[in-house]
């Protein structure tokens, strides 16, 4: 075990995967001599040569479009987009081609391509480098969209990532890249794209987060424990497509009151689909009406009042009132 | 251009345009979607794609080049398929060099761009053909691909058809350049305009152009001129929007009668010979387009290859449609 931050262990992901397979490459804005604009891919170019690690011209568009060419032609491309809120301008090839050229072409060009972005706020950026994506992405049928929250699983699910068949878009919590640390193993292991995992355990009220929000609803775990005298769970998607049904239907049964915390406006965000899901799977468990607590539905503002527009610690403290109320 | 060459070309096109009355027969029968012909600009599309080589080259096609698909091995069958909603008509087969047909505008160019780069990157000398139209390089996918190749040094090479129209839209809506060609300076790359008419003019200048990808000297921006003989695809009246007589006075020029009439006055061509090629097209476009129709679309086309696994809430909705649709015909 040894201690990193986010940004530490995806750096060694990169690292380990590119050493694993020739045909790992990175391409990206600044990815290459500078290392990135957070470091994620320090020292890359310096290892695998500038072949292998491309800084590219300014053009989110290509840096996607190329990257389907890379695959059809045999690599496997690890592309960065500098921040998830530029992702628009390449919105129509990860949507419209990236997601669905396997289908298409019935198999033939599969997509192995990993998308490396981050996203999320709370760093008093200047517009669009915060904005919380992620629902976006997680509806277009053909991609996958993974999002962990701590150094562990940003390495084993980003190695995964890189070797799974399949484009997946993998989101990293701006805020935590140096902020959240935690243990990592010496092994990577055979971690796997999909699965939800309980971060702590709880009797009372579940919550359900992804990304920076897991670190808020444990947060707020700890004060609920303190201030209340409730024992909260926490559950962390680390994946959202494919979406782990079965762990959300189990913890939502465990409990009956669920908590789906996000970090992006409520109309249309990715917790609807889990309050859907819920519904669906563990409708007879429920104690108690699902909350959520997001953004409001207002574009991402200027730091000045981010505080105000980011779901809080006491947002989510008073949705844990709201379930455990009757 | 060999004399065997030009009568392959001739092959290829006409073939193509027999293709393309079939479709379009098919089409108004309800049998067939909505589709883009080529007519007209069958002396472009085939000759560039005759420059390349079969096998190791890659066609990155838009929507309208049929023949250069042909020329590199694509089954008709199977783009009667595709053009007839069959998903299995996606297929290409594993050795035909020829990437999906692109609907969304312009995106193919920087899948051409990364494919030349793989190929490199592999130290494979093969070259990358994509096929755009005049419309299309008002796209920014246009403008990014050819920046990231005169960086790169990709061999790859831009063919613009510069038919005349963009749907309803005429060239001089599209552009206030004085040439598309004149743009490949401001990207570091070479730059050509051709009379895409003549296939003998476009077999050279992309042959120049591939020789130039394979010896590593980068991309070529060629602008080929030609004229879309009839609408924009078969849900189009292009009598809306073209002058009268503006198609009569340009069929003049059609590609396949210039280069009929090249051979016969060369003594490589007749009649006779005609009549049995165009026998023979029609009869190979017909049993393809039975052999496709034949063929009927399964309901698992619609989640297979979705993802090399499906997910768990996918591979329950395709449970589900086996329960719908598992016992109908196929």
């Amino acid at each position: 075990m040894t201690t990193m931050n986010m940004i530490e262990a995806i750096n060694l992901a990169l690292r380990e995967s590119m050493y694993a397979d020739d045909r790992v490459m990175v391409l990206g804005e600044d990815v290459g001599q500078l290392g990135g604009v957070f470091r994620a891919t320090a020292g890359l170019q310096a290892q695998f040569g500038r072949h292998r690690v491309v800084d590219t011209p300014l053009a989110e568009g290509a840096i996607i479009g190329t990257a389907v060419g890379l695959a059809a032609g045999g690599m496997i491309p690890v592309p960065e987009i500098q921040f998830l809120g530029f992702a628009h301008q390449a919105f129509h090839q990860i949507a419209g081609q990236v997601a669905r050229f396997r289908h298409r072409s019935q198999g033939r060009y599969p997509m192995p391509m990993t998308i490396r972005a981050p996203f999320g706020g709370g760093v008093r950026t200047p517009e669009l480098h915060s904005d919380a994506l992620e629902a976006q992405f997680a509806h277009c049928p053909g991609l996958k969209v993974v999002a962990p929250s701590n150094p562990a699983d940003a390495r084993s699910l980003l190695i995964a990532s890189i070797i799974d068949p399949d484009p997946v878009l993998f989101l990293e919590p701006l805020k935590g890249y140096r902020l959240v640390k935690g243990e990592v193993p010496e092994s990577a292991g055979g971690d796997t794209i999909g699965s939800a995992r309980t971060v702590r355990a709880g009797d009372d009220v579940t919550i359900i987060a992804w990304s920076a929000s897991v670190q808020l609803a444990e947060q707020a775990a700890v004060r609920a424990g303190e201030e209340l005298g409730v024992s909260v769970e926490v559950l962390d998607l680390r994946s959202l497509i494919p979406l782990d049904v079965t762990s959300i239907a189990t913890a939502a049964a465990k409990t009956g009151r669920v908590v789906v915390v996000q970090e992006s406006p409520v109309t249309g965000g990715f917790a609807s689909e889990v309050m859907a899901t819920i519904v669906e799977e563990a409708f007879y468990d429920l104690e108690a009406p699902v909350q959520r607590v997001g953004a409001p539905d207002a574009p991402y503002p200027l730091p000045g009042v981010e505080e105000i527009y980011l779901p809080s610690v006491d947002a989510v403290l008073a949705a844990i009132r709201e379930v455990t109320s009757e | 251009m060999t004399t065997e060459q030009l009568v392959d070309a001739y092959t290829w096109m006409t073939l193509s345009r027999v293709v393309d009355e079939r479709a379009f027969t098919l089409q108004r029968q309800g049998r067939l979607g909505t589709f883009s012909p080529t007519k007209g600009q069958e002396a472009s599309v085939v000759g560039s794609a005759m420059a390349l080589t079969v096998g190791q080259d890659w066609i990155v096609p838009q929507y309208r080049e049929l023949g250069a698909c042909l020329v590199h091995g694509l089954p008709l069958d199977l783009w009667f398929m595709y053009w007839m909603g069959n998903m299995s008509g996606g297929r290409i087969p594993d050795d035909v060099r020829i990437l999906p047909v692109q609907i969304s505008l312009a995106a193919q160019l920087p899948h051409a761009v990364g494919l030349a780069w793989a190929r490199r990157l592999q130290n494979l000398d093969d070259v990358v053909i994509a096929y755009f139209g005049d419309g299309a390089s008002s796209e920014g996918d246009f403008h990014e691909a050819l920046n990231f190749a005169g960086v790169l040094r990709v061999p790859v090479i831009f063919f613009l058809q510069n038919n005349g129209w963009a749907i309803s839209t005429p060239r001089s809506a599209q552009t206030a350049a004085t040439s598309f060609a004149c743009r490949a300076q401001g990207y570091g790359v070479a730059g050509a305009t051709v009379d895409g008419n003549d296939v003998v003019a476009v077999y050279e200048v992309t042959k120049e152009a591939v020789a130039r990808a394979r010896a590593d000297e980068g991309s070529t921006l060629i602008e080929s001129i030609t004229y879309r003989l009839g609408p924009h695809n078969t849900a189009d009246d292009h009598t809306r929007y073209v002058a009268e007589g503006e198609m009569e006075t340009m069929a003049e020029f059609d590609p396949i009668v210039r280069l009929r009439t090249h051979l016969i006055s060369q003594g490589l061509w007749d009649e006779h010979r005609d009549t049995e090629l165009l026998a023979g097209h029609a009869r190979r476009a017909q049993q393809a387009a039975v052999t496709a129709e034949a063929r009927r679309p399964h309901y698992s086309q619609v989640f297979d290859h979705v993802f090399a696994r499906p997910t768990p809430r996918l591979a329950r909705q395709a449970a589900e449609a086996e329960r719908r649709h598992g016992q109908e015909p196929s």
